[in-house]
């Protein structure tokens, strides 16, 4: 590590590795890659995800989602608030992995990392008053649309370590989907210690999991998965890849969030808004008999 | 069964020309491509010859859509909605017409493109006229800006209706539109280019090509098209989706169904069998979100086909003109093949059919309702779409077996639900993947009620408030 480390005793050192269904196992397939500061000196190994750990992170999603999107929205805006307090006990450590990985400010972006859950936590319960609506059909019907979860849905994180990620994922759990992210590949280090976070928020395991090593590689499996409903390419920044992802993505109709046109490379930084939270969402409509 | 004398309607009302040109820029132009011919499904009579668009074609009208475009989104709201109003009007005055000419080049019932499609198609323009003055409160930012030229294909099963779901929502919010009707229905789409110019709608705002697949594929990949909205089959659908890759055009697709309508054993029977029939026999079928697999409370099973059966006896297939015709025509003998290939495959693979005993006319295309019993859950007839009057018949016993069969397919269109309970009714609704469920009714459709599908049935909502999102820049 970058600190210098006491001749008295030598310290024990964190072996960086995936999230997956709850757990940190390395890749299955014992890959991993060197992580460097923005300075260049060397700072851990991190695993390279392969194929099989994309689909098993797949699967460990698919298997959450019904718990989670079954849960009260009250429940899961309770546990992001939670995450957020997590973050803000470690804020220390992010800070400095930030610093590591040559983020501005480190300090102040772990704060927007932390209000930016805060804001999106409070959603849960009030983005399907918001997106919902009750219909005023010619006949004797109550109808109601609302917004319920698209699913599993695969996300490829902003180069941005760790603001960049809580940005794209927070808006995709809350609504009670479960997801599977890519984290930056330059500076993944701060994303396997937000899975630390997670995993100590009582966020229940396979909700978020957490992947490590090239989105080059990983993305267009994931975008391909016929088990993946929806996928959001905000980290997407080589034009080509993000075309073959749609491409592949259309097989089975899953709904994509492009990303932004390089003139607004980093919108996921800007005021959130809800687009980020519709876009992950099915709108169900019910035609429920009125009568005596 | 009751004898009833024929009761035609009468076809003296509809004045349909020797050939049709294509709509651009406010005026009839002959079309490039190779003209075609569309038909009665009913008759097999020629009875017009239509212009086919060529990529060419495809572009003059993009670009006629696209000259209109910056006086028709600058207009105030409120002088949008009253072009709207006014194609309300004139659609409910020429209704007759209209519904009468929908069921020559479709073959449907007149019963049912006067009874269901013609007041929904003005129920459309109505509702959404009354959204153009008013998108700042629609829940989209205090000034929603629209897309600009919407490049619109619809499919041949609800001609008319589709084109209302299509170019109202896009109007009203200040985009213009090309839309291309399917080949084998385009005259009531072409008889609407007409009431555009009665409405004095200025030219270029709505713009028809008719054609073929290629036609459909040179409006989608046109570059100047900033949103693509398709109705049709799940296939054309994924195509569509990869073609747009890489573009910035905003995207809905309505696709494909293989619906689950779930009859409970406490559900009021007499009730359930009346809208089985109208959820799969409803347009012959030929509807995206027609209930095709029958799930039943194995308690009941047997009372249930029964009644049905004796129910289906009595339906009466023929002339679309007549008004007591409950089932029409086939659309097409493409379509007409691809029925018989899928049901000659369920009875290959096991499943046990029935058909009453019903007279097929001897010119047209023509296909009796027909049930499937026996069926298990990885036939073809229960997996894939036959958009024909065919219902497949499948069996459960708990409510969480009814959930788990029902959500058993790609598609996630829609779903019923048949029970006296309410409570199970919601608690049904909460756990089926589809984007309507009807309980104790089925087939239902309003402007203000949402619809559109998960899974592979597509994205995106067409109707109501969240119908304006495909239609405006958020």
């Amino acid at each position: 590590m970058s600190r210098t480390e006491s001749p008295a005793r030598l310290a024990v050192r964190k072996t960086y590795k995936l999230y997956i269904g709850g757990a940190f196992p390395r890749s299955e397939s014992g890959r991993s890659y060197a992580v460097t500061s923005s300075k260049g000196e060397f700072l851990a190994n991190a695993s390279r995800a392969s194929r099989k750990d994309a689909r098993d992170a797949v699967a460990a999603a698919r298997k959450a989602f019904g718990g989670w999107s079954g849960a009260t929205p009250y429940n899961r805006g309770q546990i992001l608030y939670r995450i957020a307090e997590m973050l803000e006990g470690r804020r220390a450590q992010f800070a400095a992995e930030l610093a590591d990985a040559g983020t501005k400010r480190p300090g102040d972006v772990v704060d927007a990392a932390v209000d930016r859950l805060v804001w999106y936590a409070g959603w849960s319960d009030k983005i399907a008053a918001v997106a919902g609506s009750a219909n005023p059909v010619a006949g004797p019907y109550f109808n109601i649309s609302s917004p319920e979860p698209t699913g599993v849905v695969a996300v490829v994180a902003p180069d941005d370590p760790l603001l960049g990620l809580v940005s794209v994922v927070a808006p995709v759990i809350v609504t009670g989907n479960t997801c599977v992210v890519v984290a930056s590949e330059r500076a993944p280090l701060p994303a396997v210690t937000l899975a630390e976070v997670l995993a100590t928020s009582d966020l229940p395991g396979g909700v978020v999991n957490i992947l490590t090593g090239s989105a080059k590689e990983i993305a267009p499996w994931l975008a391909g998965h016929m088990d993946v409903n929806a996928l959001d390419l905000t980290g997407v920044s080589d034009p080509g890849l993000a075309v073959a992802c749609e491409e592949a993505a259309a097989e089975n109709l899953k709904r994509v969030l492009r990303p932004a046109p390089a003139d607004r490379a980093d919108d996921w930084a800007a005021d959130p808004g809800t687009r980020r939270l519709t876009a992950f969402l099915e709108t169900k409509t019910v035609w429920h008999p009125t009568g005596i | 069964m009751f004898e009833y004398a024929p009761a035609p309607e009468s076809r003296d009302v509809v004045d349909i020309k020797p050939s049709y040109g294509l709509f651009i820029g406010g005026e009839f132009t002959d079309g490039t491509g190779t003209p075609f011919k569309t038909v009665n499904p009913a008759s097999e009579e020629v009875l017009s010859e239509v212009a086919s668009a060529s990529a060419d074609d495809v572009d003059r009208a993009v670009r006629a859509a696209r000259e209109a475009f910056g006086t028709w989104s600058a207009m105030p709201g409120s002088e949008r909605a009253k072009y709207l109003f006014r194609i309300a009007r004139i659609i409910q005055e020429r209704s007759r017409e209209l519904a009468v000419l929908e069921s020559l080049d479709n073959g449907k019932p007149i019963r049912e493109s006067r009874d269901v499609d013609l007041p929904l198609v003005a129920a459309h323009f109505f509702y959404y006229a009354g959204w153009a003055d008013k998108l700042s409160y629609a829940g989209y930012g205090p000034s929603p800006r629209p897309l600009g030229v919407a490049g619109q294909v619809i499919p041949w099963n609800f001609p008319l209706l589709m084109l209302a779901w299509k170019i109202a929502p896009a109007l009203a919010c200040g985009n213009t539109v090309v839309l291309k009707p399917a080949e084998t229905t385009p005259l009531t789409a072409l008889l609407f280019a007409e009431i555009c110019r009665q409405a004095d709608l200025p030219p270029g705002v709505v713009n028809i090509v008719t054609g073929a697949g290629e036609t459909g594929a040179a409006l989608v990949n046109h570059p100047d098209v900033d949103k693509v909205a398709f109705t049709g089959s799940t296939e054309v659908g994924r195509l569509i989706a990869r073609s747009v890759a890489g573009t910035r055009k905003k995207v809905t697709l309505e696709l494909g169904g293989k619906a689950a309508n779930i009859v409970f054993d406490d559900a009021a029977l007499d009730q359930a069998v009346e809208g089985v029939v109208n959820g799969i026999f409803f347009n012959q079928g030929h509807v995206c979100c027609a209930g095709s697999r029958l799930l039943v409370q194995e308690s009941i099973a047997e009372e249930l086909l029964e009644a049905l059966k004796r129910r289906l006896a009595t339906l009466r297939l023929g002339d679309p003109l007549d008004k007591n015709t409950d089932i029409g025509a086939i659309n097409s003998a493409a379509q007409l093949a691809k029925i018989r290939e899928l049901s000659d495959h369920g009875e290959l693979e096991g499943a046990e059919r029935w058909s009453p005993a019903c007279a097929l006319p001897e010119r047209g295309f023509w296909f009796p309702p027909t049930i499937f019993t026996g069926v298990a859950q990885s036939h073809r007839i229960a997996r894939e779409e036959v958009f024909g009057p065919v219902l497949s018949v499948l069996t459960f016993r708990t409510p969480a077996e009814a959930v788990e069969k029902a959500n058993n397919t790609p598609y996630g269109l829609s779903a019923g639900v048949w029970t006296e309970k309410g409570s199970r009714i919601l608690w049904m609704a909460d756990r089926l993947r589809a984007g309507v469920v009807w309980a104790n009714t089925f087939n239902r459709f309003d402007p203000t009620s949402p619809f559109g599908g998960y899974k592979e049935s597509g994205y995106g909502r067409e109707g109501g408030r969240h119908g304006l999102e495909a239609y405006l820049d958020v």
